[in-house]
Parts: C-alpha cells; structure tokens; sequence
C-alpha cells in the first residue's frame, strides 16, 4: 500500500517538467531538490543521532568547491611547491566532493563528539566559518570574492557509451531525482539496520545504549561522515547547475534553510525533510509576488514558529498518527523516528509513505 | 538454599579486588574484594549510600576506581569502556532508565540485541541478502526474548507506556539481549507491587536455570533472603560480611549495621 502511494508520488515528479514549461518554475525545483538532499542529510545527524550541526552549509560548500575545482582544475603554490591540476569531469568532481566532505565529517566527528550537545553545535558553527574565511582568502585557488564562475556542467557516461551533458533545466531535474530517490534508499537502509538503531538509541538515551554494547564515537562518527558526505552531494549538484560558486555560498542561512526543512517535516523521519524541504523550497516561489525578501524571512520565521508550537514533532509524524487514528489497530510504532518497523512486513514501509516523490 | 553452586564452581567469573573509590574526599568504597563464581547468584546488600550503586558502575565501566582491579572472565577491566564491558559479556540494567521509552518494546529488545550482529555496512547499503537474513533472524531472537521474559503481547507498544513493573522487565529483557554471561541488576523490583515482584522472582528463577550469573542489588530484603546463593553486605563503603543467607541473617554485626530484627519477620 504504502509502497504504491511511494510510487505513485515519485511517477508525479517525475512527470513534472512534461506538463510545467516554465524553466524559471522548473529551476525552482532542482534547487529544491538540492537543498532537500542537503536537508536529508542533516536529518540524519539532527534527526537520527540527535546532534544539531550549525554548520552543515560547510559540507555542503565544501562538496561544491572541490568539485567544481576538480573538473575546472587549479595551480597553486603550497610551500613553494607549485601544484597543477588538470580539469576532470564532473562526474569525477562530484564524487571528490563528497569524499572530501565525508572526511571533514570525520574529522570534525572525531573532534566533536568527544563534547556533545551545545559544544557540538559550537564546533560545527566554527567549523563552518573557519571555510568560509579560507574560501574568501585563498584567492589564488578559489578566486575569493570574484567567485568561481565557468563550471562545467555535470556530464554522463562513458568513453564507450558516449557522454550526455546536462544542460537544459528538465535533464538536471531528472538527475538530482534520481539522485535524491537513491540517496532516499541508502538512508532508509542504513536507519533500519543495526547502525540506524544504535544512532537512534544514542539520541534516546545514552548511558542506556551504552550499557547494550554500542560505541558512542562508533555511531555518531559513522553519522557525521554520512552526513557530511550526503550534504557534499548536494553541494557538488549545486555547483555543476549553477556553474558559478562564491564565499557566499557558506552564509549562514543556508544552514538555517536545511535546519527549518527537517523541523518543520519531521526530524528522525525518513519523509519530513523531503516535505520540508518542498514547502520552503516552492515558498519563496508563491511569496515572491506578493512580499519583498525580508518579508518573506520574517513570515518563514513565524511560519516555524507556528509549526513547532502545533505539530513539535513536525508534518510528516503528525500525518502519521492521522493516519494511524484511522487504521487502528495494525499502527506500527507510533512515532516515525523509532527504528525499524516492528512486527512484520507492513511496518517496515511506515516511514516511506508520504516520501519518495521529490524535487 | 543450595550453596553447592557456589563452592563447586572452580574460579569465580567475576572477582572484585581491592577496589577503592573516592571522589575528591568523600570515600564511596573503601576497600572492597569478593568473587561471583560461575551460575551463582549473589545480592549485594547495605544501607543507603553503602556503596552499592557505585560498585555497579565501577563493575561496568563507568566509573574508574581510583585503586584495584576488577576481573571478569580472566579479562581485566581496567580502563575499558562501558560498552567493551558490555562486549565481554557482562551487562547491567539502572535503577532507573532501564529502557528507551519513546520506542516500542520490540524495538528496545532490537537495540538490545546490537552486540549480537555486525552487519558489514556496504551489504547493508546495497540490501545485500546476507543482511536481510541476518536481520530476520535478529528478529526472531527479540521474540525469544521478549517470550523469555513474557512481555511478548505488548511487543508494539511504546517502552514508556507500559505498566511499572513490566518496564522494569524490559529493562531485563533489554540487558538479556546482548546474552550476557553475567547480569547485573541494580534494585530490579524497587517500587514494584507484590505480584509484580512475585514475577520478577519468577524470571530470575528461569534466568538461573539456563545458567546466567547473577549479581543483584536490592533492597528487597524478603526476596534477597529467598533467592540468593550468598549475600555480600557493604556498609560504609565497606564489606561486612560475605555469606549464606542464613549466615547473613544470624550475622551480629549485619543485625547491627542494618537488618536489625526485621530480618527474622521475612
């Protein structure tokens, strides 16, 4: 059932840029769906393991200058020894990207989890601007404030198979689709796994999961590396659409953006930060015409407000236990951020239900 | 009682020596040695502030003694985690969260169950069969245990919604799953009515059978008396007496320190 709802929802976006010929509506979206794969993946530090990072547009920034100086190339002089390096393809770049980011969230994991809590979210917060002034800085490899413009696009296939460039607005909404519904699988397998338990028993109760036989530093480093790599992705797909990355990249907002997505949707649920992330991603669209940007902010503001203080555990649980109420007796474990579905099969799909459609 | 178990046993699982803790001048345990052997059951008893509490933690790691050894299975514990304790074989339940109570039972007995898999994380990205298989039968060993203990009927239920005494099961049912060699048990059926505790005796008689040491700590001085193999009463940071039930019960300084006469009632 759910897993037809699943799919019937994700046939919707896909046929999405058949029927809407508006590329400014339908640029819309793939920065939406970048921004919610960002929003996954810090669900699944905030939501999973229960550790705010502040910083999360790091990651995301990072992943998007290295793959975009991975497949622009560079020459820099570390020491005084010149370093050249050749443009890659982008498809090279984006994995760069995400690797280098995923061992950021180690070592940022390693560092910070020794401190949990509000020093996590310091470090993080540090974390972040300490990019951001190296981005600035360091003209001679990222161009600083003038930004790095002339990126190429992503660019598919194989010497054998031939290369297909996307350049228009419809190809680059299919990939980062794609890349979300599997992004979506990999973060539902590894929650219902043995892994996601141990995090998911980390947020509830430390000592407790502890005292069962699970590392702390194990779990939630394992989380920060995914995260972090997870939040490069979108920040490589950013970069290779856009084409153009600047400093700017790393404002603070764009965490806060990630932050308000998973909130409002449903942190520790599979499908809050892709409802989140639709809703104030396609928000500023609808708004536009009627309020000027800082208006909008304030009505973001008021508009989290508002959500956290009716549904504090966000959208997507509140849909559940709606649905729930009326299927009575076969509800499965009441709240979406539990572990694996408990009894039996149609459990183990509760969480799916309201997801897999994106961007 | 049957004291045979305890004297037959060849060397004990867990031996206590010499251990002292203090935090900054407040002496918690001032030297503390005994031995659990292998299938006993042992109570370690004292008034509030003996001590008891703090031998647990030491036992399991989360807390360093500030002098002695503690050894478990030929193994010493020093500076070990608490879960590389927990990875050794012996568990403990707390005097109070003893159970995730936003998640459903069946999932807490899952979490429980951790030390019993290591999934390979690539199989598990990819959905590997292997995994899935591994999974199920997880699965299958949470009902054993949740059976085991008899809360199997409100396996759907949040942790933190059952009845007082069948949360304190879980908590068992939670340390049961990571299949310990040794249990420990901090005050499991404080708060608990007559015929929850009645129960709980019940499951402790079970747990014996299939050969789990255990060591309890409790203030439940009937139940104490009735179950164990050999008490280990601490006061004032420190061992007083080390024996039979009966033993404990007709020990003066015991009576002095803390039973008073209350123990020939029980």
């Amino acid at each position: 059932m759910k897993l037809i709802a699943s799919l019937l929802i994700l046939a919707f976006f896909a046929t999405v840029p058949l029927w809407l010929q508006d590329q400014y509506y339908l640029h819309t979206l793939v920065v939406t769906g970048i921004f919610m794969l960002a929003a996954m993946s810090l669900n699944l530090l905030l939501g999973f393991t229960g550790q705010l990072s502040l910083g999360h547009v790091a990651f995301f920034g990072i992943g998007a200058y290295v793959s975009a100086l991975t497949s622009l190339g560079f020459s820099v002089t570390i020491f005084g020894m010149p370093i050249v390096h050749e443009p890659w393809p982008p498809f090279v770049g984006l994995i760069f990207g995400a690797l280098a980011a995923g061992l950021c969230g180690y070592l940022i994991g390693k560092l910070a989890f020794r401190v949990r809590g509000a020093y996590f979210v310091i470090v993080t917060i540090s974390f972040a601007e300490v990019v951001r002034l190296v981005s600035l800085n360091w003209v001679e490899l990222t161009n600083g404030p003038l930004a790095l413009p002339g990126i190429p696009p992503m660019t598919l296939g194989f010497e054998w198979s031939g290369y297909l460039t996307l350049w228009g607005k419809a190809q680059n909404y299919y990939f980062v689709l794609a890349v979300i519904v599997l992004t979506y699988v990999l973060i539902r397998r590894l929650v219902y796994s043995p892994y996601g338990r141990a995090m998911i028993a980390l947020r509830e109760n430390e000592t407790l999961a502890v005292s069962v036989g699970i590392s702390v530093t194990k779990y939630l480093v394992l989380a920060a590396v995914f995260s972090g790599a997870l939040a490069g992705l979108a920040g490589g797909l950013y970069a290779h659409y856009i084409q153009i990355i600047d400093p700017m990249i790393f404002m603070f907002l764009n965490t806060v953006t990630m932050v308000i997505m998973v909130i409002t949707g449903g942190k520790g649920t599979l499908a809050g930060p892709v409802v989140g992330g639709l809703i104030f991603g396609i928000a500023p669209v609808v708004l536009r015409s009627y309020v000027g940007p800082e208006v909008q902010w304030i009505l973001y503001g008021v508009l989290m407000i508002l959500i956290v203080f009716v549904l504090p555990e966000g959208i997507v649980p509140a849909i559940e236990r709606w649905f729930n109420r009326g299927g009575a007796s076969r509800s499965p474990t009441g709240r979406g951020a539990s572990s694996g579905g408990s009894s039996g099969d149609g459990s183990a799909l509760a969480l799916s239900g309201s997801g897999k459609g994106n961007s | 009682m049957d004291t045979s178990v305890a004297t037959s046993a060849s060397k004990p699982i867990l031996s206590v020596d010499h251990v002292a803790v203090q935090f900054g001048g407040l002496v918690a345990i001032s030297d503390m040695c005994f031995d659990v052997h292998e299938g006993e059951l042992v109570s370690l008893i004292g008034p509030n502030g003996a001590g008891k509490t703090t031998a647990f933690n030491v036992i399991t790691g989360f807390q360093r003694p500030t002098r002695g050894t503690v050894t478990f299975r030929g193994t010493s514990l020093e500076g070990l985690k608490p879960h590389e304790v927990t990875g050794l074989g012996l568990v403990r339940t707390f005097q109070r969260t003893s159970l995730f109570e936003k998640i459903s039972v069946f999932d807490n007995v899952l979490i429980g169950l951790h030390r019993r898999t290591s999934p390979s994380l690539f199989g598990t990205l990819l959905g590997l069969p292997r995994e899935r298989r591994a999974e199920e039968a997880l699965r299958e060993e949470a009902w054993e245990t949740l059976r085991l203990v008899g809360i199997e009927h409100q396996a759907n239920e949040a942790g933190g919604s059952l009845p007082y005494g069948d949360q304190r099961l879980l908590g068992v049912a939670l340390a049961l799953a990571a299949n310990p060699s040794a249990l420990l048990l901090d005050e499991p059926v404080s708060g608990m009515n007559a015929s929850e505790t009645s129960r709980f005796i019940e499951l402790l008689m079970r747990l014996r059978k299939m050969g789990k040491t255990i060591l309890l700590v409790e203030h439940d001085m009937p139940m104490v008396m009735k179950i164990s193999d050999r008490i280990v009463v601490l006061n004032y940071g420190r061992i007083i007496a080390n024996g039979t039930p009966t033993e404990i019960q007709n020990n003066p300084e015991v009576i002095a320190a803390y039973l008073g006469g209350g123990v020939k009632n029980a």
